[in-house]
């Protein structure tokens, strides 16, 4: 049918290889969204508290990060700190970019989910005797990430997808950059490539099923 | 202020990228917003179970990184069809696809979120399906999915620097020959990083306005 | 002893209490009536430091709620408030949300704090429901909760705000059974209420709130039976 033959033998013969690309991907991926949520929660108290120039720090973030392609994120942790002399590993910087692409759509999130946790909660439970930090940790936290798991989710599938963008950063041990480097050795583009689309499918899957079974164990309320 | 070796062929030459941006977004999400219309209205008509083919193919447009559906689409068009198609044919055909796989679910949850109650009552008028769609669901879909559907077309516009896989010379390709050629990286990749942020920063406000606006009536 | 003299408080330009002096000995039960608006839920909040005052004191114990040196969150663990609106934890279990505080603010270990949130929560009539999410509960069942959640701090004082208010008609006698009960017990009370019998019932004394001003306090048998000020007259005719 195609002037093209398939040779799927030689590309699954290095599939190990994907797969440990795999788990460098869901690493990275892990990473920066668990920084990225720290972070993000961090940007959301700046952004509640009332100094001026700390709301702006953190609404400048959140923006940038929303208002420009995650590629450019990443360039501007390889490339762009490289003038002021600093020069990052690819790891580091893939997982810098990624990370501050999480925190800001996250923060975006959270300041959604803030707003559908009455006022009242807060004052319930600085009525006990809580400062504002606990009542905060202890009341209002759980309930904001309850209401931003599903966005969270999406943005975890997000990571994953854009973990494909450290290869140009030079980076290679991740899925994409694993699959690029066996391109150049072998050819088979087509074949190798649709390997690595079923594995990055996949990965999303499991994550994707993976929140929902944590979810219904979390939220029992 | 700065000291650089930015000349203006140079300036254009940025032009000519950002130009190339715009291009390949309004084409892929003209297109793929007609498709993902499409799309939607097939999956809410089929329903669930009926339209579960066509979710799985548009799921993978979410679900597998754009660099590989364009290096994909690149391979099978050149080395299996062995098809003479430019970079940038390809690069507006799989944007498309991807936006039309986001723009469905939007389409599919702005038409889910017209009460039942309301179309029951167009269709007692005597409205036919296609009178339904036009004159009661459209306006009411549109307008609950006018703001996400901005957010996507900003999110193909960013996403769109991707396309360079495909030999398609976009703003951030453009920028990163330059640097490579002047080696100002900060400063190109600001003056790239700000054409960006000055088109999706007031549009995404404006969503941002229209979905709270709506939200309140 | 809660000793209020002279405050006043405003919100922008409406003024909300106008030199309100009122003193609550330690085992009294006072109880505030009064139309809508006329600031007799403000000056619970502001009592616990919640709301600032414009001018005036409120000594709790001694200590001036309004003091830049006090410690409101030190003082707050001393006085319990329950509002219209019972502001359950939707996230905790019902032993879990009175737990809390205790644990996170007094310090008390999960054991011990477990004990005294079982124990409060026997005593509001909620034994059984240790382990349900408060989307399960009933609004007087929640109501009653989040007195017990205020009575594990163990508060010297207890403020209601118009407790029954929010709730459904047939839920209103339960929670008003366990104020009684720890009006019974010696428990020192405020509580804004339109419930005209509890009043009645329950308190040492009763005072009538009007546009900002205590127009009258006294005894409840001379309030309900021989009210001085016309204004109070005319609101008793009003709600009977």
């Amino acid at each position: 049918m195609f002037g093209y033959t398939f040779q799927w033998n030689q590309a699954l013969a290095r599939l190990p290889k994907m797969l440990d690309g795999a788990l460098v991907t869901m690493e990275v991926a892990m990473l920066s969204m668990l920084i990225g949520i720290a972070l993000a929660i961090l940007l959301t108290l700046l952004r509640l508290s009332g100094a001026r120039p700390l709301r702006a720090i953190a609404t400048g973030w959140v923006e940038i990060a929303r208002n420009t392609p995650a590629l450019f994120q990443i360039y501007m942790a390889h490339f762009g700190v490289a003038s002021f002399g600093i020069h990052f590993s690819p790891f580091v910087s893939l997982l810098i970019g990624i990370t501050f692409n999480n925190a800001g759509y996250l923060a975006e999130n959270f300041r959604g989910a803030l707003k559908a946790i009455p006022e009242t909660q807060t004052r319930a439970g600085r009525s006990l005797g809580m400062s504002q930090l606990q009542a905060f940790r202890y009341i209002i936290l759980p309930q904001m990430l309850r209401i931003s798991f599903l966005p969270m989710t999406n943005q975890m599938v997000w990571a994953v997808l854009m973990t494909s963008l450290g290869v140009t950063v030079g980076m290679n041990a991740d899925l994409y950059g694993v699959t690029q480097d066996l391109n150049a050795l072998t050819f088979r583009t087509f074949e190798l490539f649709a390997i690595a689309g079923v594995l990055f499918y996949a990965i999303t899957k499991i994550i994707t099923l993976g929140a929902r079974v944590i979810a219904a164990r979390l939220f029992r309320y | 202020m700065f000291d650089t070796a930015l000349s203006a062929a140079d300036l254009v030459f940025l032009a000519k990228g950002a130009g190339m941006t715009i291009l390949v977004t309004a084409i892929s999400v003209a297109i793929g917003t007609l498709l993902g219309i499409l799309f939607g209205v097939i999956r809410v008509q089929l329903g669930a179970t009926l339209s579960l083919p066509l979710t799985f193919f548009l799921d993978i447009f979410r679900s597998v990184p754009l660099l590989i559906q364009l290096v994909l689409a690149n391979a099978f068009m050149g080395m299996v069809l062995r098809l003479q198609i430019s970079g940038f044919t390809v690069a507006c055909g799989v944007l498309s696809l991807y936006t039309a796989a986001y723009c469905a679910e939007i389409v599919r949850g702005g038409i889910d979120a017209v009460p039942a109650t309301t179309r029951r009552a167009a269709r007692s008028l005597g409205m036919s399906w296609m009178q339904d769609m036009r004159y009661i669901v459209a306006p009411l879909a549109t307008r609950i999915a006018l703001p996400s559907w901005i957010g996507l077309a900003l999110g193909v516009m960013k996403d769109s620097a991707l396309v360079y896989v495909v030999q398609v010379t976009e703003l951030l390709k453009s920028t990163q020959i330059l640097i490579t050629r002047l080696q100002e990286p900060l400063f190109l990749l600001l003056i790239c990083g700000a054409f960006y942020f000055l088109i999706s920063f007031p549009l995404a406000r404006f969503g941002g306005y229209l979905e709270k606006r709506w939200s309140h009536d | 002893m809660i000793k209020i003299q002279n405050v006043h408080k405003s919100f922008g330009p409406l003024k909300v209490l106008k030199g309100i002096d009122l003193t609550v000995e330690k085992g009294e039960v006072v109880t505030v009536i009064g139309g809508s608006g006329s600031g007799k839920s403000t000056l619970l909040t502001c009592i616990n430091g919640l709301e600032p005052i414009d001018t005036g004191r409120i000594l709790v114990d001694g200590t001036e709620v309004h003091a830049r040196t006090t410690d409101l969150n030190r003082l707050r663990q001393n006085i319990g408030i329950v509002f219209q609106q019972w502001n359950a934890f939707p996230h905790l279990t019902v032993l879990e949300n009175v737990t809390l505080a205790p644990r996170k603010v007094l310090g008390i270990g999960k054991a011990e704090a477990e004990a005294i949130a079982e124990k409060q929560l026997r005593h509001v009539g909620l034994g059984e429901k240790l382990s349900t999410f408060p989307s399960r509960l009933s609004g007087g069942q929640q109501q009653r909760m989040a007195i017990a959640r205020a009575l594990a701090m163990s508060p010297d004082y207890m403020l209601f705000d118009e407790v029954t208010s929010a709730l459904d008609p047939q839920l209103v006698g339960e929670v008003l059974e366990t104020l009684k009960m720890l009006a019974e017990e010696g428990m020192t009370m405020i509580c804004v209420t339109h419930e005209m019998a509890f009043a009645r019932d329950v308190s040492d004394r009763v005072a009538y709130f009007h546009k900002g001003i205590m127009a009258e306090i006294g005894a409840p048998e001379q309030i309900f039976g021989d009210p001085q000020h016309p204004e109070t007259r005319a609101f008793l005719a009003s709600v009977r």
